[in-house]
């Protein structure tokens, strides 16, 4: 792919993974030479994290060859000599904050230095270490003093000790895995005059990212994966960013997509097939889709979001305002650090916001209070069902109707297994929810009818707000349509409104409207169903299409001059310019 | 359904009836497959039994030991001095299972023991005996030692839910405190001379019966079906199972959890109310310096309840604490030398443990 005849520093040939019957790599080449920047783009489960554990060591390909500056690379798991060639700045920090920065720089290989530690292996020799940060840190124009602990620095620091930390382990190649998710504008224009820096003295960097304008702006050459396989690579200035959506979604762009082309990439007959009343639900039926929205802007507003801020580590919320009628199914969608799922765990009171206001009905709820907020009528299906669905050790019974306690309850607070279980038994039916019977541990099922236990115990305080948060992440597909089904009866059938929170594009199929998140804000609308996937991809990576929000201003809608603003406001080159 | 004939751990409550809800399981089984669905309900029900029973043939194996030990073992009044013995003990017990199903631990409870009969009886007693010289209602000071014990509970519960601190060391710190306090205010004196109405508890019987005995098996089978059947009793174990999953189902953890320290602080007031009646007095020694904690902590994990919270009941509660007062009663019997009886109680506790593990295989280990 090096067409520049550089030698190649990092060859990746025929590189196979399997993860059971998943196949995350395909024969995938891929070479970086010294003084290049290379982008790696591709979709979520595209296989970038794979590669990423490959290329960083951490595992072994099924088949194929990773080979450095010609030679072989070291065993896999011999992570000291792996990072002499290529070391790894990934998306989650790998500093031990507690320790100071010279001692995470040298983490796990403590130099040798004069006296003792020279002659005895593991005896660290402070003065050296403190001084090699030091060398490297003014050699390449950084400026944090060595034995600052690193719990006192700033995102943007921890990341430049990382680099460093690659650097002073004498890596030729390194790999930054989404560098900029978790910064601030002015630092993701500083961390690219850094890989410029590095770039320059002949250091080769490989650039994931999701942010496609990022990869026009810094990389000479960039390679698409999709479905694990490598399906373009050429340089950035032969290409437009259509093209690389293009590769990245699987070619539907080169033609105008059928109408039929819609949201989901599998099974776009939609979740609510066969089930009366669900029309606006199922996009394959657009004369349907067409009424729905326009009778719920009429239909009273169920929760009202206004300037709703966040500093959470899920991602920040920068001022987000948005309403969801009676009956209406609101999507909000964007990648994973936009706040999509912090705006959900807010609304739902399982986490506190730091500005802005969350109503029902007009009623203010107050923040961060999962107990209150689920008393004024708001259900909450958890991001992590691990984490937050269920109660394992409990039956699937108790857990289904764990939300209804004090209804199911009598006076003196006397519960009754029959209670609940008669309670639980149509919920369980609705959603077929299969299980030995309602006492059966929840740790015993599989994981989609756990997700069906957490998605019951939701409908079952008939909620008059649903906050879904990735409801079918990790469910197989059966499960999947009748989860997002259920989720579209309740608001067709009792008026409740339905917060979809997901970056999974084909959940969006049941909804009425979807909002599209870009670093915590709203970016823009899409209206009414069919919702194009190719624009929501687009959308969530902060670029507008060609499509109708490209037209003049004048003629196209409101949410569209919003978005084409705002992507002219959020231009990297303009900041660097100020 | 083959699960309505078989005692079930308080997880499998609900399965044990078969009501309408029963149409979700018909319907399931058959998606499942009958046979390996029933071969799974088996298999778990088996797993539920044996841990209920887990300490049985222990219990018949030291009351083997104990007939062939001495002739006294098996009589009446023997039992029920056992059961004087170990109610203050299972009183305590049921506290600290409480705190620890929702995964939670109170080290301090020892103290507790000691500290709210003797500021009571300080309180009641004259000034001959070391009272303060208040000479209050004996009925006042059994209200005082209650409001004691949810003092300290209260304290605890707030340091450790609010103040997110650490329990092991909020009640490690408690428990010195508090037996400070307890030497502090009466100078290291033995209060004696407690009025008939203070001492009742720990020393009247009815007839052969202990009253202490009747009280903490009333304590226990109370506190068991509160467990099982009120919905505070439920979010109890949903929230030591994952506290997580219950705050997101709405159930108010903090108050919850803050509710079982006092909880439990009280029932360790109470059970120091039993163990001064029966010694009538009230010593320096009581609770923290006789280190009480190391039998509660036994007497509850032996009985099954998971150091991790979320699982374990009152049955097994109880068979830990009858364990205790067995082997406790034959080393006496025994006329084992006071000098190994430590040595001696220690390697039972530690053969129970063993014992519980192989057969209910409740793992008391940290995550591995």
């Amino acid at each position: 792919m090096t067409s520049t005849g550089r030698p190649a520093l990092v060859e990746v040939t025929g590189v196979e993974k399997r993860f059971g019957t998943t196949r995350a790599l395909r024969g995938v080449d891929l070479s970086i030479g010294a003084g290049q920047c290379l982008g790696l783009v591709g979709r979520n489960g595209a296989g970038k994290s794979t590669l990423v554990s490959i290329l960083s060591g951490l595992s072994e390909p099924d088949a194929g060859t990773v080979r450095f500056g010609g030679a072989p690379a070291p065993r896999v798991g011999d992570i000291q000599r792996w990072r002499e060639w290529i070391a790894t700045v990934f998306q989650h920090s790998m500093i031990v904050p507690h320790l100071s920065v010279a001692e995470n720089v040298f983490l796990g290989a403590s130099p040798q230095g004069p006296g003792l530690s020279s002659r005895a292996p593991g005896v660290v020799s402070w003065r050296t270490m403190r001084r090699r940060t030091r060398d490297i840190m003014r050699e390449w124009g950084f400026d944090i003093a060595p034995e600052t602990p690193c719990r006192e620095l700033s995102v943007e620091q921890l990341q430049v000790v990382e680099i460093v930390r690659a650097l002073a382990s004498g890596a030729r190649c390194v790999l930054l895995d989404e560098p900029t998710a978790a910064l601030e504008r002015q630092a993701i224009v500083r961390l690219f005059d850094r890989v410029r820096q590095l770039t320059e003295a002949g250091v080769a960097v490989l650039y994931i990212s999701h942010h496609l304008e990022e990869v026009f702006e810094i990389c000479q050459d960039v390679a698409v994966l999709r479905d694990g396989e490598l399906v373009l690579a050429a340089p950035t200035a032969s290409l437009g960013k259509d093209d690389l959506v293009a590769a990245m979604v699987g070619g539907v762009r080169t033609a105008a997509p059928p109408p039929a082309a819609a949201v989901t990439e599998a099974g776009a007959t939609g979740p609510g097939d066969g089930t009366p009343g669900q029309g606006q639900s199922a996009p394959a039926a657009p004369a349907a889709g067409d009424t729905a929205p326009a009778d719920a802007a009429h239909r009273d507003v169920v929760l009202a979001v206004d300037g709703l801020t966040s500093n959470s580590a899920r991602g920040r919320l920068s001022g987000v305002s948005l309403r969801v009628h009676a009956g209406e199914v609101v999507g909000v969608t964007g990648l994973l650090s936009a706040g999509v799922a912090t705006l959900g765990r807010v609304v739902a009171g399982a986490e506190a916001s730091t500005g802005g206001a969350v109503a029902l009905h007009g009623r203010r709820v107050p923040p961060g209070r999962r107990a209150a907020a689920q008393r004024a009528g708001i259900g909450y299906i958890p991001e992590d069902r691990r984490a937050e669905g269920f109660v394992p050790l409990l039956g699937v019974a108790e857990n289904i109707t764990m939300t209804i306690t004090r209804q199911l309850a009598d006076r003196l607070g006397i519960l009754r297994p029959r209670a609940r279980a008669t309670a639980a038994g149509p919920l369980s039916s609705a959603l077929s929810l299969v299980s030995s019977g309602p006492g059966q541990p929840v740790s015993e099922l599989s994981g989609g009818n756990q997700q069906k236990v957490t998605v019951a115990r939701t409908l079952a305080h008939h909620p008059s707000l649903i906050v879904a948060i990735t409801p079918t992440r990790g469910v197989d597909v059966a499960s999947k349509e009748l989860l997002l089904s259920s989720l579209a009866d309740v608001a067709a059938g009792t008026g409740a409104g339905v917060l979809l929170c997901t970056d999974e594009l084909s959940d969006l199929v049941i909804c009425d409207r979807v909002v599209v998140f870009v670093r915590g804000e709203v970016f823009t609308e899409f209206g009414r169903p069919p919702f194009d996937r190719d624009e929501l991809i687009l959308a969530t990576e902060g670029l507008v299409t060609e499509g109708p929000a490209m037209e003049s201003p004048a003629v196209a809608g409101p949410a569209s001059t919003a978005a084409t603003a705002r992507a002219a406001a959020y231009n990297p080159a303009e900041e660097a310019a100020q | 359904m083959i699960s309505n004939q078989a005692p079930q751990g308080p997880a499998a409550t609900a399965s044990a009836s078969t009501g309408p809800g029963g149409t979700a399981t018909a319907a399931s089984t058959t998606a499942a497959g009958p046979a390996g669905a029933v071969a799974t309900r088996i298999r778990g029900m088996n797993a539920n039994v044996l841990r209920e029973v887990a300490l049985l043939p222990m219990l018949i194996l030291l009351i083997i030991v104990g007939t062939l030990v001495s002739p006294a073992f098996l009589t009446a009044s023997n039992f029920a001095g056992i059961g004087q013995q170990s109610s203050a003990l299972g009183v305590v017990v049921v506290g600290e299972s409480l705190i620890l199903l929702i995964g939670g631990m109170d080290l301090s409870l020892e103290s507790t023991f000691g500290l709210a009969p003797m500021v009571a009886a300080w309180l009641i007693v004259p000034v001959a005996a070391f009272g303060s010289g208040t000479d209050l209602s004996p009925y006042l000071g059994i209200v005082i030692l209650l409001a004691v014990g949810a003092a300290v509970g209260l304290i605890n519960g707030l340091l450790i839910v609010k103040g997110r601190l650490n329990g092991f060391i909020v009640t490690l710190g408690m428990t010195i405190v508090l037996a400070g306090l307890q030497n502090g205010i009466v100078k290291a004196q033995t209060l004696f001379n407690l009025p008939a109405p203070f001492g009742y508890l720990g020393s009247a019987s009815i007839g052969q019966l202990p009253v202490s005995l009747i009280v903490t098996v009333a304590i226990f089978v109370l506190v068991g079906l509160f467990l099982r059947y009120h919905r505070t009793g439920r979010a109890i174990y949903a929230i030591g199972g994952n506290a997580a999953a219950a705050r997101a189902a709405g159930i108010k953890v903090e108050r919850v959890k803050i509710g079982v320290y006092v909880a439990g602080s009280m029932l360790a007031a109470v059970g120091g109310l039993m163990e001064a009646g029966r010694v009538s007095a009230v010593t320096g020694q009581q609770g923290y310096q006789e280190g009480i904690i190391f039998s509660v902590f036994a007497a509850a994990v032996i009985g099954g309840v998971s150091l991790k919270g979320g699982r374990g009941n009152m049955v097994g509660a109880a068979s830990g604490v009858i364990l205790l007062g067995i082997v406790g009663d034959i080393l006496d019997l025994a006329n084992v030398s006071n000098y190994w009886i430590e040595a001696i109680d220690g390697a039972v506790i530690l053969f129970a443990l063993l014992l519980a593990r192989i057969v209910g295989g409740e793992s008391t280990a940290e995550e591995r």
